[in-house]
């Protein structure tokens, strides 16, 4: 604190001219709130530069824009279930039974001025929100930025993913509308096939049977107090380690593991990310007065014994749509009871498949045995089989999503159902594994292509004629700062396991999990999975020889 | 690129020349970092109009956000809440929202872009380096920690003094309990609640649409009738419960289509009435195909055979839908000859 309060005015002698205003109240904030030592340490931190970078940064405004604009809904929304006969403006609803809540969700869009505009920013800003963190989280895997040290904040953003879907799910439930209240009973039904404790927990959340006139108010409170208040210290803490652990950056000239290259965040990165947020803020907008989402007036009000066609979750639910809807109707009866495979099944599924992207970090930490920081990015086709499992789990995500859309899919592109229901059913299993198996033949292909780029120098294009008639085609060396970004990478060698007997004639026991574990670090490193990258030798030989293009 | 911009000494025979000679060199690293690459100026670092054109269109970017924030405010004031406008491409709209939430969108993101541009053509864009330090504490700062840990440990007795140690674990494992119990009176205790429907003995089935009590000749065959028990009305309190049960859809079937003999028994004169709640998580079923006697669930497309009992042909229900028993009474209106004889929706734990 010292190093930058010495010069500071106020601090020498009287009689000097008084110390301008702003540093007059930065210096009572600093002798209650030390912002001088806070301010020294961040507010020229450097920060690098790259698109992906800007997808959590997306994430992070599109959550502001979702507290801003759901804390006026808050102000004319009425959770309450209690039922009312609507006679506001609307003409084709004149007359209807409906819930308080559903009347004024109807009254938001059509009395309130701008209500209709900040309900569909809210809603909208959702969407974009929960595509912002699926995006930024996989910017995350395929890169490995979640290697040691950023373990714990991999994990808070993977919890912010899950609560965001949740959040979401309660969200769209509160105007209690068709569409969302077959969503709730989706719910209840899914929740009734929990053995032994199914009917208690329905009974409990819906304050007796379904739908009763519970569950907009209690959902209410989840949606607006529980969970955003729980995403709120997740953000908090996601940001502070970001900040603590400073930005990882992309290999190239300069770029090390013990330095960050970028500009300050004052001023570029407060004028960046500060314009972006205006950016995002204002696409919402202007998406928000362009297309419609969630038109409730024309869904009507909820009716346990009515429903619409192509009834569709939100998308971020749409794979668990998926499960539920291509699982065969397993149904079990023994000692009087019944166990609903049927649903029960998808309903493990669903976080076994969330829980299969978080989990892999500490999978791979634990196969490479690595126990250093990485703050340099890997290229995703340099850890292949990071980059085949990444896009496997993604694959098995959209063949959900597919399954999630089955009715829909058949309607638009002229498909059986049963067709697209059993494709679901076996690409479940299926799809991932060929998209394992691809990818890593791309990234092993791409890795050969980076070889022989630095070898061979970059294809010019251009086609010369040498004198004794054959043609050649230019090749241009790469310069020193890409031989180095595409060399400077590692390639892990694979564990071998240790003899059983060492050196004096002793016995060693080797553990199970040691064995799983060398075998998972052959299948991750070992032959056939990497390229073996340029060496200086090669580079050397084909450099200095002739014709070798 | 054009050959101008490829340097002769790349060209082949040329190549062979120059490198002739670096053999002789010593073997360096060729993948060495070069460091961080010298800086470019941007065409604003070194044109003073350029720069100055930079400002203005900064400059103009803010402007115009102020004048679409004046915009939105007489958007609000001038136009209707209620007037629609047709908008090309996208159709008729509420000129409000349309108009709201475009001056919005653009006094936002002109702020966005504004500074962005300033941020990319007036700052300094050169690139700095900034030290990394490791996370982990240096190895006094650890021993120093274990060592005031082992203190404050050895200082509480909360090794040494066990029975504080288990009585306190026991008391912390308790008191939530409380916290649990209150819980208790979120809702009801199941019971049987989920077994019974408000159909019985002698309730007539009435016509949603309508209101009024069916009689057998108001269902043709092919077609699909909603319908539920009498003495059931909208503005009853627990209505939305009780029809999320009772719902009835009602069909008529050539008996000599009729595939299973006790569903033809449990209708009367091939109508037949099944509970419209889907077996699978309980949506309304509502598609219905005349020629295959086929209903579809919307929802997760379970479908259902009515001519067989209401047998699961296709999709994830996991048992078939219940049929209500029914007869033409006296006065010639279809009644229920009792409740369901299984619970009608999802399947549960206690459903045996």
């Amino acid at each position: 604190m010292s190093t930058a309060t010495t010069n500071t005015p106020g601090a020498d002698a009287p009689g000097r001219r008084k110390a301008p205003a702003g540093e007059r109240v930065a210096d009572w904030a600093d002798g209650r709130l030390g912002i001088y030592s806070l301010a020294k340490a961040n507010m020229r931190k450097i920060f690098p530069d790259h698109w992906s970078f800007m997808l959590g940064e997306v994430c992070l405004y599109s959550f502001l824009i979702i507290i801003l604009t759901g804390v006026y809904l808050t102000l004319f929304f009425h959770p309450s279930m209690a039922e009312t006969v609507y006679h506001g403006p609307y003409v084709p609803m004149q007359g209807m039974r409906m819930s308080e809540a559903f009347a004024s969700t109807v009254n938001i869009s059509f009395d309130v001025r701008g209500g209709l505009l900040v309900r569909q920013i809210h809603h909208w800003a959702a969407l974009i929100f929960l595509a912002a963190m699926f995006l930024h989280m996989m910017r995350v895997f395929f890169t490995g930025a979640f290697r040691k040290p950023r373990e714990v904040n991999w994990l808070f953003g993977f919890l912010l993913f899950v609560l965001g879907m949740f959040t979401g799910f309660t969200g769209y439930s509160l105007p209690d509308d068709l569409l969302s209240g077959t969503g709730v009973r989706f719910m209840e039904g899914a929740i009734l096939s929990v053995p032994i404790i199914g009917t208690y927990v329905s009974m409990f959340l819906f304050g007796g049977e379904f739908p009763g006139s519970d569950f907009v108010p209690r959902f209410f409170s989840i949606h607006v107090l529980l969970l955003p208040g729980i995403m709120l210290g997740l953000v908090v803490a996601h940001m502070i380690l970001v900040v603590y652990h400073k930005h990882t950056q992309y290999p190239g000239p300069g770029r090390t593991e013990k330095n960050v290259v970028g500009m300050p965040l004052m001023p570029v990165y407060m004028a960046k990310a500060g314009g972006f947020f205006f950016l995002v803020f204002g696409a919402i907008a202007a998406i928000s007065a362009i297309a419609t989402i969630n038109p409730i007036w024309a869904i009507g009000p909820y009716r346990p014994d009515q429903v619409s066609t192509g009834a569709q979750p939100d998308w971020y639910m749409g794979f668990s749509e998926g499960l539920i809807r291509v699982m065969p109707g397993w149904e079990i009866n023994v000692w009087g009871h019944t166990f609903v495979l049927g649903v029960v099944i998808p309903l493990i599924i669903f976080p076994t498949v969330l829980a299969a992207i978080a989990v892999y970090p500490f999978i791979e930490s634990w196969v490479t045995g690595d126990k250093r920081e990485h703050h340099l990015l890997d290229r995703p086709r340099n850890a292949p089989t990071r980059t085949a499992f990444g896009a496997a789990w993604i694959s098995w995500y959209f063949v959900l999503l597919v399954g999630g859309g089955n009715d829909l899919w058949a309607t638009h592109f002229h498909l059986s159902i049963n067709a697209i229901t059993w494709f679901v059913r076996v690409g479940f299993f299926v799809v991932p594994v060929l998209v394992f198996i691809t990818t890593r033949r791309i990234c092993m292909g791409l890795q050969r292509r980076d070889k022989d780029k630095v070898l061979h120098g970059r294809e010019s294009g251009i086609i010369k004629r040498l004198p004794h008639g054959e043609f050649v085609e230019v090749h241009e060396p790469l310069s020193q700062e890409q031989l180095h970004t595409l060399t400077s990478h590692e390639q892990p060698k694979p564990l071998e396991l240790v003899p059983e007997v060492d050196e004096n004639g002793v016995e060693r026991k080797v553990t199970g999990s040691q064995k799983l574990r060398v075998k998972l670090s052959k299948g991750f490193y070992g032959e056939g999975t990497q390229v073996p990258k340029a060496t200086a030798e090669e580079f050397h030989e084909i450099t200095s020889g002739h014709g070798h293009h | 690129m054009s050959s101008q911009d490829i340097p002769e000494e790349n060209l082949p025979h040329v190549q062979g020349d120059t490198h002739s000679s670096d053999v002789t060199k010593p073997a360096g690293d060729p993948f060495a970092d070069p460091g961080l690459p010298p800086h470019e100026h941007r065409k604003q670092d070194i044109d003073e109009r350029a720069a100055s054109r930079s400002e203005r269109m900064v400059a103009l970017l803010f402007l115009v956000s102020m004048v679409a924030t004046v915009g939105f405010i007489a958007s609000y004031v001038s136009i209707p809440v209620d007037k629609i406008v047709y908008v090309f491409p996208i159709g008729h709209v509420s000129a409000l929202n349309f108009a709201l939430g475009l001056t919005l969108g653009v006094a936002l993101f002109c702020i966005g872009a504004g500074a962005v541009h300033w941020a990319r053509t007036l700052m300094s864009d050169v690139e700095v380096a900034d030290e990394r330090h490791p996370i982990e504490a240096a190895p006094e700062v650890k021993a120093k920690v274990l060592a005031d840990f082992k203190q404050g440990a050895e200082e509480s007795a909360f090794g040494r003094r066990k029975l504080i140690r288990n009585t306190m674990f026991g008391a912390l494992a308790l008191v939530p309990l409380s916290g649990v119990v209150l819980l208790r009176d979120l809702g009801p205790l199941p019971g049987t609640k989920l077994r019974k429907t408000a159909w019985s003995e002698g309730k007539m089935l009435i016509n949603q649409n309508t209101l009024q009590p069916l009689r057998p000749e108001d269902v043709q065959v092919g077609s699909l009738t909603f319908a539920m028990p009498e003495g059931m009305k909208e503005e009853d309190h627990d209505f939305q419960q009780e029809i999320a049960k009772a719902a009835l859809m009602i069909v008529r079937i050539q008996p000599a289509n009729i595939k299973d003999k006790k569903t033809l028994d449990w209708g009367t004169d091939g109508i037949l009435a099944y509970s419209k709640i889907c077996t699978h998580v309980g949506c309304p079923i509502s598609l219905y195909e005349q020629q295959t006697h086929h209903v579809l669930c919307p929802c997760h497309q379970s479908t259902f055979d009515l001519s067989d009992g209401g047998r699961v042909i296709f999709g994830p229900a996991g048992h078939a839908l219940p049929q209500l028993r029914i007869k033409v009474n006296d006065k010639g209106y279809l009644e229920a000859m009792g409740d369901f004889a299984e619970p009608v929706g999802p399947a549960f734990w206690e459903r045996g």
